[in-house]
Parts: structure tokens; C-alpha cells; sequence
């Protein structure tokens, strides 16, 4: 469905406020400049300009929303409407790990049922996309991430881990810190 | 010699060579030197864009993104100069990799970019485009910085801008990160993904070839058949063709093997080797067990027994003749101690998950697979679930939907339920549904007579 396409990993519900006005630093702002002379039509920036705003602000919030609309002349019902459509677009803050465990076909073969399963255990139960109450972790479930031939395949925001089975997950959560 | 002997690796022939991502390894190997020799030859008109669709052409190449079209025809389909009233072209390659068991661009585009690059340049030249995109899925965070890197270096040299290596040409390169949408591979719906928008796959026609991106004739390619324009460019298509089990399935192919094998990994081969070469390359099934069943193309393509693997040989046609597809030759292997249902149960997740939502068939029916599928492994079966899940998915396929994705989607669940079926019976069985006991035969032989019927073929 477009909703379950757009099943953010994390935050459940509409365009929640960060309750202040938003615009780039200067470096991101150049950043915004650059990519404009790469496409023949602003909106075809707007994927690359919600990386920025996620860049900087770790999450798209309304006010982001608001603002890239404005930067590329787009409404923000558009802007939203594309944000939900991408499940790697943040729509609440997330833990300073984001850890994103896959369970696809070939990783499911591996056991990552109960690696997903385990590891929210040891987090105390989260739901998924929630975040523990040290802001530490949030779990989240997701689709092939094309290391499949070392399953179980794991992601912590940008970076890959290989072959967490269950019996390393304790150190492995260890490792974050 | 046979085209299937082993070969030396081609795509994957800088694997493992130090820093062999960077341009200068990249050139010392001997780089570059097909996209300087065309572009050297288009002043005098030695080298033309017909010359290099014609050498894709005659190699035989076929699309290694999913479904196996003919490369060199595709870019035939592009309308001539004149007739495309001052629109530009455009290129995109297919970096959207989420296809699951697929792991063989991410390995071309860490360990040799420039590989990708050079094959983009050169389609581009024999294409008449002056601004190519990759498309790279989003979770490839630092691929696309590394590929971001290898375009900077290439400009440095040259190798792309304005005026490229003095021949007049103008050439831009641009990586574009998608942001988590499997339904992105598919090719309509990364154009409109490109464009800042959501997913949704458009309805054909036109097809992109007339008027894709920004209204504008638009090829898309998929990473490693842009690699392999590079090889034809270099060696020849003699020498392409030489490589794969006939004329119509040619050149080297990475197979991505995965599951129960000993050593999951991508392997290079001839295209069409037999099942057991690949097995066997992947160091056999895993703790030396049986095969119980093999996904030969990634999520999307159906199932196939044991037996049915036997010596098949590992092209597009060989896989098609099983009623499977070599799709993105994403190979999971399943040995005797899987749970089919549950894998069955798994993959109808993932459609679930990721459908854009446009058509009703295929928004409503894939939940549904899934959720009577979950229901049927929870042990709370219904006698008459598995002829409605057969029935249902027969009313999703075949042309009822904007795209092929609903097609994908009831692959596995027909194959599995159809081939497998005394596993889900089992869950049946000893299913505790409130309704079981009713048994509702009546349904049951309802829904017979329609399979009877082919409603659902
Ligand atoms: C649902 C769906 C997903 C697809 N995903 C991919 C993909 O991730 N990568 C890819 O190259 N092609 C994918 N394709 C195939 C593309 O639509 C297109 O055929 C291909 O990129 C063309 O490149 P080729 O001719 O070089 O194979 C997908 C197709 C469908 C229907
Ligand atoms: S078949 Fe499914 S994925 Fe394809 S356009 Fe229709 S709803 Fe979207
Ligand atoms: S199935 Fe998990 S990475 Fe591909």
C-alpha cells in the first residue's frame, strides 16, 4: 500500500512539529546550491534536499517540510506526500543508533526472525520505530540491504554489519555505545 | 571451445587488487582506454554512436537488471535526432539494487566505480546524451560517496565536462540516493522518483525510450550490463559471444548466491552454466545437506524443486523454460530443513510491504496473501486458504496492473503453495481455526472448479 510503502522506520504519525523555524547552515545551504545545477527542474532536487534536512537535523519534521517547499517551490502537502512515500526519511527523532536489522528472504534463512526478536528484547521491548528511554537505540525491522551473502545483515544509521547472529548480539550491542 | 568453459573474471577482474577503486589503479589497469579511443575517433567519424549500438548489438548483450531485453535494441528505440523536436536524451543507470538475494552491484560499484563510470560514458556517447544519473538506492550510504568521489575524479582527468578529452563532447555525471523504495527499481517508477516524487510506476506506453525523464527519451540500464558495454568496447563482440551457452544468452554474468550454501557470494561465469557449476563455486549446500528448493532470480521468481534445478542451465531462456526467470540471477538456496510456508510467508511480507499502492489488485491482494499466509503458519489455517490464496493471486497477474510488481509478488506464493503443497496442509492440519471444523467443503470445491476452469493460470 502507499501508506505501508511509506511506512516510515521510525515515527508513526503526520508531520510532527520541532516547534521552531528551520533553515540550512552555510555549508548545507552551498551544499542545496550545488545540487540545483545537477537537474534541469528544482523539484527533482527535493530526494537529495531531504537528505540534507535529515543530514542536518537528523529527522524531517513539519518545519523541514516547510522549508524545503520553500526552497523549491513546492507545496508542503507535495513535500509530505513524497517524505511518506520513502521509508528512510525520519519522521520522529531516532536513537543515536538506528539500528535497522534485515529480515529478508536470505537473511530470514539465517535466522534473523529471532535476531529482530532478540535484539528488541534486550532493548526492553520497544515497539518498533520506538526509541529506548536513554535515547540510546531505536530497532527497527527492513527490507534486503544487498549483503545478503552475509546474512544476517544488520545496519546501524549508515553503517553495515555482517553476520550478527543471535549469539553475538550481546556483544555486538556492546559495541555501540 | 565451449562458451561455458570457466573463464578468467571479467567484471569482477579488479577484485581484490589494492585501492582498486581509485582512478589511478583504475588507469594503470588499462582504464579508460575504450572511452579515449571513441571519443579520439568522433572528430574524423571513425567512431560514431550507430558504431557502438551496433558492437552492443552484435555482442548479444541482454540486460542483467531483471529482464533480459536486448541492450542494443533498447537503444534503438530511442527516436532519431530529428525527430526528438530538441530534447535531450537522457541515461540512468540502475543502481536501485533492493531486489531481495541481489548483491552484485553493490560489489561492481565498491570495487571498481570506474568500471560503471566508463560504461555510462560509453553508452552515453553512442546514445547522444549529455547528462547520465545513477541511481543508487538509499541504504548505500557510502557507496554513493565513493562513487561520488570516483565522478570528482573522473572530471579532474577529464574524462567528464565540458569539451571532454577535446572532442567537442559535453558529458555530466550525477549520482542521485533514492530513499528507501524497492518499487524504484522498477524502471517507470525511478523516472518518476528522479523527478522528486513518489514511486509510483507509470503506465506504458510510452515507454521511456520516446519519453521518460522530464518528457525526454530516456534509457535506463542496469549497473552490471553498462559494465558489460565496457568489456564489448574493449574486447569486441566476438569475444562477448564467444562466452555463454548459445547466441541468444551470451557474455560473462555475476550470479549472486545466497541461503543455505557454504560460501555465499558473488560468482562470475559464463551465462548458462549448469545449476551444479554454480553450486559448486558457492562450496555446495551448506553442512552438506539436501536441496529442498532454489530461487533462481531473487524474491520475484518462482521456485523450483530440487529436481527441477537439475543441470538447468543458468540463462534467461534456460530459467524461463522451468516456468522461473534468472531475473536479477539472485540465487537463495533452500536445503531440506526449510520451512517452506514460512519462507513463502516471508517473501509476501516484503510485497506487502513495499507495493507504491496504485492498483487495487495489487494494493488489497498482496496484504491479503500475506496475511492469510501468517495466519496459515500461526496455526489458525482454514481448510479452504490455500484455493483462496491460489485464487486470489490468479486474479492479481497477467496484465491486470500498471506493473510487473503484483506478477512478482504471486511468483513465490503460487510456486511454493503449488510445489510445496503438503507443507501448508500440515499447518493445517493441525490448525486450531475456530471454523475448522465446519470444513467448508463446499467452498472448497468452488474454488477447484474455478482452478479447473484456469481462472487463476
Ligand atoms: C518491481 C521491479 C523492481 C526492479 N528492480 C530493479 C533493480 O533494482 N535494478 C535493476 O537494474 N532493475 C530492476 N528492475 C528492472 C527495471 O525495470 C529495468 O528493466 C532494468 O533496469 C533495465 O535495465 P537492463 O535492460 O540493463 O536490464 C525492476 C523491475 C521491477 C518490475
Ligand atoms: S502493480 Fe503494484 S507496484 Fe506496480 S504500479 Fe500497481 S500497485 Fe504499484
Ligand atoms: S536478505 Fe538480508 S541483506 Fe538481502
Amino acid at each position: 500500500m502507499a501508506e505501508q510503502a511509506g511506512n516510515s522506520r521510525v515515527g508513526e504519525h503526520g508531520a510532527l512539529s520541532c516547534g521552531q523555524a528551520l533553515s540550512f547552515s552555510s555549508p548545507t545551504r552551498a551544499d542545496f546550491e550545488r545540487l540545483l545545477t545537477r537537474y534541469p527542474t528544482k523539484q527533482a532536487a527535493l530526494l537529495p534536499s531531504l537528505w540534507l534536512a535529515q543530514r542536518e537535523w537528523g529527522w524531517i519534521s513539519r518545519e523541514a517540510v516547510d522549508y524545503v517547499a520553500t526552497l523549491l517551490e513546492l507545496s508542503p502537502a507535495f513535500v509530505w506526500g513524497v517524505v511518506t512515500f520513502y521509508t528512510m526519511y525520519n519522521r520522529a527523532p531516532v536513537g543515536r543508533h538506528l539500528i535497522q536489522v534485515c529480515t529478508s528472504i536470505s537473511c530470514h534463512l539465517n535466522g534473523a526472525s529471532e535476531v529482530y526478536a532478540e535484539c528488541r528484547k534486550r532493548l526492553g521491548d520497544p515497539k518498533p520505530g520506538e526509541t529506548t528511554p536513554d535515547g540510546k537505540f531505536t530497532v527497527v525491522e527492513v527490507e534486503c540491504l544487498a549483503q545478503c551473502d552475509k546474512a544476517p545483515a544488520v545496519m546501524v544509521n549508515d553503517d553495515d554489519h555482517f553476520v550478527i547472529t543471535k549469539d553475538k548480539l550481546e556483544a555486538f550491542l556492546g559495541s555501540l555505545k | 571451445m565451449s562458451g561455458l568453459s570457466p573463464i578468467e573474471p571479467v567484471l569482477l577482474a579488479r577484485l581484490g587488487r589494492p585501492d582498486s577503486a581509485s582512478i589511478e589503479t583504475y588507469l594503470e589497469d588499462g582504464g579508460y582506454a575504450s572511452w579515449k579511443k571513441v571519443l579520439g575517433g568522433s572528430k574524423s567519424g571513425e567512431w560514431t554512436p550507430a558504431k557502438v549500438t551496433d558492437l552492443v548489438k552484435a555482442s548479444g548483450l541482454r540486460g542483467r537488471g531483471g529482464a533480459g531485453f536486448p541492450c542494443g535494441m533498447k537503444w534503438t528505440f530511442v527516436p532519431p535526432k530529428e525527430k526528438r523536436g530538441g530534447k535531450p536524451v537522457y541515461l540512468l543507470c540502475n543502481a536501485d539494487e533492493s531486489e531481495p538475494g541481489t548483491f552484485k552491484d553493490r560489489l561492481l560499484m565498491e570495487t571498481d566505480p570506474h568500471q560503471v563510470l566508463e560504461g555510462m560514458m560509453l553508452a552515453s556517447f553512442a546514445l547522444d546524451v549529455k547528462h547520465a544519473y545513477l541511481y543508487i538506492r538509499g541504504e548505500m550510504v557510502h557507496v554513493a560517496e565513493l562513487l561520488n568521489k570516483a565522478v570528482a575524479s573522473a572530471y579532474a582527468k577529464g574524462f567528464l565536462g565540458k569539451d571532454v578529452l577535446g572532442s567537442g563532447l559535453d558529458l555530466d555525471i550525477t549520482i542521485h540516493r533514492g530513499a528507501g523504495a524497492y518499487i524504484c527499481g522498477e524502471e517507470t517508477a525511478l523516472i518518476e522518483s528522479l523527478e522528486g516524487k513518489r514511486g509510483h510506476p507509470r503506465i506504458k506506453p510510452p515507454f521511456p525510450a520516446v519519453s521518460g525523464v522530464w518528457g525526454c527519451p530516456t534509457v535506463v540500464n542496469n549497473v552490471e550490463t553498462l559494465c558489460c558495454v565496457k568489456h564489448i568496447l574493449d574486447r569486441g563482440p566476438e569475444w562477448f559471444k564467444s562466452i555463454g551457452r548459445n547466441e541468444k544468452n551470451t557474455g560473462p554474468k555475476l550470479f549472486c548466491v545466497s541461503g543455505h550454501v557454504e560460501k555465499p557470494g558473488v560468482y562470475e561465469a559464463p551465462i548458462g552454466v549448469p545449476w551444479e557449476t554454480l553450486l559448486a563455486m558457492a562450496g555446495g549446500v551448506k553442512g552438506g545437506r539436501k536441496i529442498k528448493a532454489v530461487i533462481p532470480g531473487g524474491a520475484s521468481a518462482a521456485m523450483l524443486t530440487a529436481k527441477e534445478v537439475e543441470n538447468l542451465p543458468m540463462d534467461f531462456d534456460g530459467v524461463a523454460a522451468a516456468k522461473s526467470m534468472l531475473g536479477s540471477a539472485a540465487i537463495i538456496v533452500m536445503d531440506e530443513t526449510t520451512d517452506i510456508p514460512k519462507a513463502v510467508t516471508n517473501i509476501a511480507k516484503f510485497f506487502a510491504h513495499e507495493s507504491c499502492g496504485q492498483c487495487t489488485p495489487c494494493r488489497e491482494g498482496t496484504p491479503w496473501m500475506h496475511k492469510m499466509l501468517k495466519r496459515v503458519v500461526n496455526g489458525e489455517g482454514k481448510k479452504t486458504d490455500l484455493d483462496l490464496l491460489l485464487q486470489i493471486a490468479g486474479q492479481m497477474g497477467n496484465g491486470m496492473t500498471i506493473c510487473v510488481f503484483a506478477d512478482a509478488a504471486i511468483a513465490p506464493v503460487l510456486s511454493g503453495i503449488t510445489k510445496f503443497r503438503e507443507e501448508f496442509e500440515a499447518y493445517i492440519a493441525k490448525s486450531n481455526h475456530p471454523d475448522f471444523a465446519l470444513a467448508a467443503e463446499g467452498l472448497t470445491n468452488r474454488v477447484a472448479d474455478r482452478t479447473a476452469a484456469g481462472i487463476h493460470s
